[in-house]
């Protein structure tokens, strides 16, 4: 129970920020909420309970995806803003590593029960030691008053403008009855905003879900059926006259499940934070080969790559393979993938940085060396790249000659020299051992020595061919190519 | 705020008021009414009549803007921390 003075001002509590600053625009006191929004009052019964429990600094708040998605803009505590219906379980892994935290997950109906429907199951379902606070407003608001889970039968939206028909859009999910048969919570209500004894009522629970959470009990679920005037087209003070004529015999108000006083202490892992234990966590190994460095022209000192071609062209492949070997000659990498729609047959391209130095950005935005694979990764990069680069190109596949003038190019038959050794999937080692005579950053025989560990669990047939397959890439540059 | 106000009293920030109305309709002694004028945000804000508010706190917990409302109870004293 909370002891506290009976408080003689009733004003902004200190769970809020004094300024939003974090708000952009000159109105840095005032919420962003239409008038008659109920987010800013349960924001105001939150704020004031991380003040009266004295927890504003102990504090980590989810924002959703919706109109609270700003919900950073108020409270003064740690925040994430999270992928949509993502907020249980970004969560989970701040409670898991921040045991000591009171986690709190801010989520609508539209994120909470349609898109983040399986998060909030499987995180109540696990126990996590987090509260969820879910407005139920019984509509998407942010997007514009299309149909949400929580939508009532015969309710016109945006998407139902005839009224939700549950024959064809279902009937609205009922979340805390969902939630209360689950095991593992401890403390499943809903409340509502209509009115100032409801409000009180939210305001109790609000105060025990983050107690519970402070105290380790455990998952503890607050629904909270919430006025939104703008998208239900009525007037603010119109809202919570809505509630009580459509929502109330939906859903119901009431304790679904409280096992709060015999709830055991939620027991974690104790989170592991330092870099030894973490290394030691991961079986990481420090650097396996001493190699020494090669001398590197100036220009690929600090190497930017973009590979380029279809999908299953092992263009990931030769990236993460260059990142590797880059790592192994003690340089700082990284490597970026970017997908196509499609896995198989679409586009896919990767950036490489190979440097040292930090790395800042990961993205090759002006590559000063690219690896084309088909026509229309040549003609797209190309067009990036810095001058005096290399322009290393599949000319099995390509047969138009590059536009630019100011690169060094270097058509080489990648797919075609695979081809003759067998197996066409080796052609992203034919482009690493090109991309080692290119730039001078490998060797190929150190490449080869390092094979079993980058191919680690193949077959020792698959490592030949992929040596083969390097050298024949390698010898083919120094053969042809003057450097 | 004036220290000759009766106690207890809502104090109401006017241009931080969006006009919604749902202090009026949370106040159960109607000591609170939508004014005809607009603020500087264009909203018809809300004030107190002045006299009858009992300090339940209702407005204060029915208004959806954190700074709108101030309610200073009966035995408030004026310059103390809070």
């Amino acid at each position: 129970m909370i002891s506290m003075a009976r408080k003689t001002v009733l004003r902004e509590p200190d769970g809020f920020l004094k300024v939003y600053k974090h708000k952009p625009g000159a109105e840095k006191n005032r919420t962003h909420y239409c008038p008659g929004c109920g987010h800013g009052i349960l924001h105001k019964l939150i704020a004031e309970a991380l003040e009266d429990l004295d927890i504003v600094d102990d504090t980590i708040m989810m924002s959703p995806v919706g109109c609270s998605v700003f919900v950073y803009y108020y409270f003064d505590t740690g925040h994430f803003q999270v992928a949509h219906g993502r907020a249980p379980a970004v969560a989970t892994a701040v409670s898991r590593a921040n045991p000591d935290s009171v986690v709190i997950s801010y989520q609508g109906d539209g994120d909470l029960a349609a898109i983040g429907g399986n998060n909030i199951l499987q995180a109540a379902n696990r126990g996590e030691n987090i509260v969820v606070f879910f407005v139920n407003n019984a509509i998407y608001g942010m997007t514009g008053g299309q149909m949400a889970p929580t939508t009532l039968p015969g309710q016109k939206t945006t998407t139902t403008p005839y009224g939700r028909d549950p024959k064809t859009d279902g009937y609205p999910i009922k979340v805390s009855e969902l939630i209360s048969q689950l095991t593992a919570p401890v403390y499943v209500t809903r409340t509502s905003l209509h009115d100032a004894a409801n409000t009180r009522k939210t305001r109790a629970a609000v105060r025990k879900a983050l107690q519970n959470t402070r105290d380790k009990k455990g998952f503890s679920f607050v629904e909270v059926l919430c006025m939104c005037p703008t998208q239900w087209k009525t007037k603010p003070i119109d809202g919570p006259q809505w509630i009580i004529d459509n929502m109330l015999d939906v859903f119901p108000l009431g304790v679904y499940k409280d096992i709060t006083e015999d709830a055991p202490l939620t027991v974690r892992p104790t989170p592991v934070h330092d870099s030894d234990s973490v290394k030691k966590a991961l079986d990481y190994k420090e650097s396996k080969a001493e190699l020494t460095r090669l001398d590197v022209p100036e220009l690929f000192r600090k190497t930017s790559l973009r590979v380029s071609g279809f999908g299953g062209q092992g263009i990931m492949s030769t990236g993460i393979a260059l990142a590797h070997l880059g790592m192994e000659y003690g340089y700082n990498v990284s490597w970026l993938p970017s997908y196509g729609p499609e896995m198989r047959g679409g586009t896919a391209n990767c950036s490489v940085k190979i440097q040292d130095g930090s790395i800042g950005a990961s993205e090759a935005t002006e590559p000063n060396i690219i690896i084309a694979m088909n026509q229309p990764s040549l003609e797209k990069f190309e067009k990036i790249m810095q001058t005096g680069g290399a322009l290393l190109y599949n000319s099995t596949l390509i047969d138009i000659e590059p536009s630019r003038d100011d690169v060094k190019v270097y058509p080489v038959p990648i797919t075609g020299m695979a081809d003759e050794l067998g197996d066409t999937r080796v052609q992203s080692m034919v482009s690493v051992g090109a991309f080692a005579a290119i730039t001078g950053l490998f060797d190929p025989a150190e490449i080869n020595r390092l094979m079993p560990g980058l191919f680690a669990g193949k077959p020792e047939k698959v490592i030949k061919m992929n040596e083969k397959a390097i050298m024949a890439g390698y010898n083919y540059v120094k053969e042809h190519f003057s450097s | 705020m004036s220290e000759s106000r009766n106690y207890p009293f809502p104090e109401m920030n006017h241009d931080i008021c969006k006009g919604c109305g749902l202090c009026v309709l949370a106040c159960p002694k109607d000591v609170l009414v939508i004014s005809e004028k607009l603020n500087s945000k264009g909203f018809h804000y809300s004030v107190y009549t002045g006299e009858g508010c009992i300090g339940c706190g209702n407005c204060f917990y029915g208004c959806p803007e954190p700074s709108a409302v101030t309610v200073y109870m009966k035995d408030y004293v004026p310059g103390e921390v809070s």
